[in-house]
C-alpha cells in the first residue's frame, strides 16, 4: 500500500504518526483514507470541495501531485506546507 | 484586573493589567498563525479563537484556559462536495439562550452552536438565499462580521456583511430580509445606488438598553437605525472622516457610540497623523474628539473592524483598541484619557475584553 508521510501539526492530528500505510489509487483516495482513519485530519489537507488546500503541497515520491494523480502500491505521499506565507 | 484577547497576524496574545499601566503578556498561543478573532463567553467563561492557517484553512478553537490546551470545534464548514470553501471566521457572539452561540465568516456565512460552542451547524436558510450568486465581497473577503442579538429574544437577529448589507430575521434564522433602506453607497454609480446589493457595512452594534436602535460604520458613512435595522439615517456630520472600521457602544447609554475615523477611501490611516476616538452621547447629533494620551503626531495607524472593544459601561467604561502597528491603547474613563497598554505586537487583527 502507498505510504503517507506527515509532519506536525498533521502528524499530531494523526495520532502522532509520521508515516501511515493507506489504500488508494489516486492522491485524493489516499487522503480520504487518511481522513477515515484519523477524522481529526478532515478539513486540514482537503477543503470542503475535495481540493488540496492552496498552500499545501502533496508530492508523489519526488513529483508534485494533484487530486487525481495516480498512486501505486510502492509510492510515497509527502504532505508538506508550501513555501509561502508572510 | 482586565484581560485582553488580542488576535494578531502571528498568534493570540492574552494581555493582563489595570487601566493606566502597561499590560503584561500573560499568554501567547497559536504562535505564527493569523488569529482573526478571539473572545470569552461571559456566561460560561469559555474562550474561542478563530484561526486562519495560511496552509490548513480556517479553524475554530475553544478552551477554558487560554494558556492551556485548545480544542478544535466540530463544524464550522460548508457543505461537502460543493464549489465553495469556508475562507475565514470573523466573529463569535453569544446568543440569547443557554448554550447558543453564533459565528460569522466568509463567504457571507452564519453558523450556530447549541452546545456552548463545541459543534456548529450552518444556517441553511441564509446559505441558500436566492440572491447569493449576486453577492460581492469587500477587499477583506465577503465577511459576515457583525451579529447583533436582541436582548432576551433569541428569535431576532441583525447581521452585517461586507459587502452585502444588513440582514434581519424575526424567527431565529429561518427566514431573512434586507435592512438596507437609506444606506448610500457612494462607491457605486448613481444609477445603481437605489437597488444594489453591494453594500459595504464595516461594523454594526445594537444598543442593548434600546434594542430597536443600531449604530453602523459603513464604507463611507456612519449611520443609526431606530427601527431595528429596517432603515438608516446618517449621523456622520461632525466627524473628520466618515470612513473607518470599528465601532463600540456604551451598553448603559443607548445614545452613545464610539468610532475611530480613518482617511477615506484608499488611505485608511488615522487623519493628519493623529490618533483620535470620536464619541457621541446624543445618538450622533454631535461628536466629541477623544485623544488625550493617544499619539498626536506622525502616527498613521490603521485600526481594523474587530480591534476595538469596551469593558463595562458608564463613566468608568474601559475602552481598548489595537492597531496594525502592533500598538494597543486603553482608557479607563470612557475615552477621556488614554494610555498605551502594549506595543510592538504583531499587526493586531482583533481585540476583545475577556
Amino acid at each position: 500500500m502507498p505510504v503517507v508521510r506527515l509532519r506536525a501539526p498533521l502528524s499530531e492530528l494523526a495520532g502522532g504518526r509520521r508515516e501511515l500505510e493507506l489504500a488508494g489509487g489516486t492522491v485524493v483516495e489516499v487522503l480520504r483514507a487518511l481522513e477515515r482513519e484519523h477524522p481529526e485530519v478532515k478539513g486540514w489537507i482537503l477543503d470542503e470541495r475535495g481540493l488540496i488546500r492552496e498552500h499545501v503541497n502533496v508530492f508523489v515520491n519526488r513529483d508534485y501531485g494533484r487530486e487525481d494523480t495516480a498512486v501505486g502500491p510502492d509510492d510515497r505521499l509527502h504532505v508538506l506546507p508550501a513555501i509561502s506565507g508572510g | 484586573m482586565t484581560q485582553l484577547l488580542v488576535g494578531t497576524k502571528k498568534g493570540l496574545f492574552v494581555l493582563e493589567g489595570r487601566a493606566g499601566d502597561p499590560f503584561e503578556i500573560a499568554a501567547r498561543t497559536f504562535a505564527g498563525e493569523p488569529v482573526e478573532f478571539a473572545m470569552r463567553d461571559p456566561r460560561t467563561g469559555r474562550y474561542f479563537a478563530c484561526v486562519t492557517s495560511a496552509f490548513y484553512g480556517p479553524k475554530l478553537y475553544f478552551t477554558d484556559d487560554p494558556a492551556g490546551e485548545w480544542q478544535q470545534a466540530e463544524g464550522p464548514s460548508l457543505p461537502e462536495g460543493g464549489d465553495t470553501k469556508l475562507e475565514r471566521l470573523w466573529t463569535v457572539v453569544p446568543g440569547e439562550q443557554e448554550g447558543l452561540l453564533y459565528a460569522g465568516g466568509a463567504p457571507g456565512v452564519l453558523f450556530e452552536s447549541r452546545d456552548g460552542g463545541e459543534t456548529w451547524q450552518l444556517d441553511d436558510a441564509f446559505w441558500n438565499q436566492p440572491t447569493r450568486p449576486e453577492w460581492s465581497p469587500g477587499a477583506g473577503g465577503m465577511c459576515l462580521h457583525s451579529i447583533a442579538t436582541w436582548p432576551g429574544d433569541p428569535s431576532r437577529l441583525a447581521l452585517a456583511i461586507s459587502a452585502v448589507g444588513v440582514w434581519l430575521t424575526d424567527d431565529g434564522g429561518e427566514t431573512w430580509r434586507h435592512g438596507n433602506k437609506n444606506l448610500y453607497p457612494r462607491y457605486m454609480p448613481e444609477e445603481a445606488r437605489e437597488d444594489t446589493l453591494t453594500l459595504c457595512v464595516h461594523n454594526m452594534h445594537r444598543a442593548p438598553k434600546r434594542p430597536e436602535r443600531l449604530f453602523m460604520q459603513f464604507h463611507g458613512g456612519v449611520y443609526r437605525s431606530d427601527d431595528a435595522g429596517e432603515s438608516w439615517a446618517s449621523i456622520a456630520d461632525g466627524l473628520p472622516s466618515d470612513f473607518g472600521f470599528p465601532l463600540v457602544v456604551d451598553p448603559e447609554d443607548p445614545d452613545s457610540a464610539f468610532v475611530i475615523p480613518l482617511v477615506a477611501d484608499l488611505g485608511r490611516t488615522t487623519p493628519d497623523g493623529r490618533v483620535r476616538v470620536y464619541e457621541t452621547r446624543d445618538a450622533g447629533a454631535t461628536w466629541t474628539e477623544r485623544g488625550e494620551g493617544l499619539p498626536a503626531e506622525n502616527a498613521y495607524l490603521t485600526i481594523l473592524r474587530q480591534a476595538f472593544d469596551r469593558e463595562g459601561g458608564g463613566p468608568d467604561m474601559g475602552l481598548y483598541f489595537g492597531a496594525t502597528s502592533g500598538d494597543v491603547f486603553g482608557s479607563g474613563d470612557a475615552g477621556k484619557t488614554w494610555f498605551t497598554a502594549a506595543s510592538k505586537l504583531p499587526p493586531v487583527h482583533s481585540l476583545r475584553v475577556a
